[in-house]
């Protein structure tokens, strides 16, 4: 049977892990490399690493430390963070890049989804997506680290994603991250229902019931989670052991 | 020669040597065919589209080259797939050493089977074989992407079960394939690929 995934998120910026609060407010989290191993000894299924360097040379630094996680880690990594381009993707999957995601570069341009798909496979492709409620109820789009609003809504965009050949959705609630009080389950569980495609549910992670609640009611697929482990307030293992005890499929 | 890896057009290749090198085997990259074909082992590895993969493959004179070694070969992925017959993606004729048909998978509607299966299922070892000898139990998790497959037959080694029982490893003569990733697969993975190397 196929085992829910729990995927550590690092945000690297020029080199070095950091996490957000609410999308701002950083605080440093360790070496990239090393807190992957970490993750993957202690039985992490896949590992996300985004890259929020602003510079070039940050973006120079992110392409060497993707190849070093390939040289390191036996497991499937995914990369993300200011991918615009085919020509991008090929750079970092080069490296050994498993997947990529993107997110702003498909809101402006959804044709790239299709040419990553077409010329990589739709496994490659992972379409992130950050969202939250408008003043009127909606759950709408947001760009560029989650600082603009766009005119496509969550659901919307989502399928159309899946239309033009993403492999997965990542989808992160902007209202539950950072807060801690468990993932978006009701939001996740639509989704589930109106895709084909796998959805990793990203933000609002604050103990190991929150897996529990977003696997069991959320429907997701895979659950990501970034503080919790950087921080160590929630130990991999003990996680599986956990959802492994409430029925959950897990690879322990 | 030693391992060569067979370069394409269907990626993950540096994610195979690197494998290679953590259980200590320096593998060569190569699309010439007098190093292919003079190799002790090759690996067919893969991720990507069949038609266009066999287009390359046979616009450079690889699919004949792949067809006539003697050596042990192990296919990743979609280097399965294209070892078989005939592929629905894209309906495409492929290099036909195992005689079976590779096919989509269909969830009839059912959104707890997503498609493609992408993650950790497990594989069981229907026989004794050679790939799978050192498993410390019975069913391992391997890390599986894929939205074709090879249904169960005479060449089955391992199978796993998604919507249905499929084919996760088989194995004709000297050709061994195996749809999931090794490479991607942790410790299991290693293993499969440590077994493949003392052959």
């Amino acid at each position: 049977m196929l085992a829910k995934r729990i995927i550590p998120c690092l945000d690297v910026m020029n080199g070095i892990t950091v996490k957000g609060v609410n999308f701002t407010g950083l605080r440093e989290a360790g070496n990239p490399v090393e807190l992957g191993k970490r993750y993957s000894d202690e039985g992490a299924d896949e590992l996300v690493y985004l890259d929020i360097s602003a510079s070039s040379e940050g973006r120079k630094t992110f392409l060497g430390l993707v190849r070093e996680v390939a040289k390191t880690l036996s497991i499937p990594f995914t990369v993300g963070g200011g991918i615009g381009s085919v020509d991008d993707v090929d750079k970092l999957l080069a490296n050994g890049a498993d997947k990529v995601s993107i997110n702003s570069a498909a809101l402006n341009h959804p044709e790239l989804i299709e040419d990553i798909a077409n010329r990589f496979g739709s496994q490659v492709c992972v379409v992130a997506i950050d969202a939250k409620r408008d003043e009127s109820g909606m759950w709408m789009c947001y760009e560029k680290g989650g600082r603009f609003k766009t005119n496509k809504s969550l659901f919307d965009w989502a399928k159309e994603a899946e239309d033009r050949g993403a492999g997965e959705i990542l989808f992160t609630s902007m209202e539950h991250d950072g807060v801690k009080n468990g993932y978006a389950c009701n939001e996740l569980r639509k989704l589930h229902e109106i895709l084909h495609i796998p959805v990793i549910a990203s933000g609002g992670c604050g103990c190991a019931e929150h897996f529990a609640e977003v696997f069991d009611s959320g429907k997701a697929d895979a659950a990501l989670a970034a503080s919790v482990f950087h921080f160590g307030e929630i130990n991999i293992i003990e996680l599986k052991q956990f959802l492994h005890q409430r029925g959950i499929n897990v690879r322990l | 020669m030693g391992t060569v890896i067979i370069k394409y057009n269907a990626g993950n290749i540096f994610s195979v040597k690197c494998a290679l090198n953590r259980i200590g085997v320096d593998a060569t990259v190569s699309d010439n065919l007098d190093v292919i074909s003079s190799a002790d082992r090759v690996i067919f590895p893969g991720v990507g589209e069949a038609a266009a993969a066999m287009r390359y493959l046979h616009s450079h004179g690889l699919d004949s080259v792949i067809k006539a070694l003697k050596c042990p070969v192990l296919g990743i992925c979609i280097g399965m797939q294209l070892l078989c017959r005939n592929s629905e993606e894209g309906n495409t004729q492929c290099l036909g050493i195992f005689d079976v048909d590779v096919k989509r998978f269909d969830n009839c509607g059912n959104h707890d089977f997503k498609i493609p299966q992408m993650g950790w299922n497990t594989v069981l070892s229907n026989e004794k074989n050679e790939l799978s000898c050192q498993f410390p139990s019975k069913e391992e998790y391997v890390y599986f992407v894929h939205s074709y497959y090879v249904p169960v037959c005479k060449y089955t080694i391992m199978t796993a079960d998604y919507i249905h029982s499929f084919s996760a490893a088989i194995r004709k003569d000297n050709f061994y394939a195996v749809q999931f990733h090794p490479e991607k697969s942790g410790k299991v993975g290693e293993n499969i690929l440590k077994n493949f190397m003392e052959l």
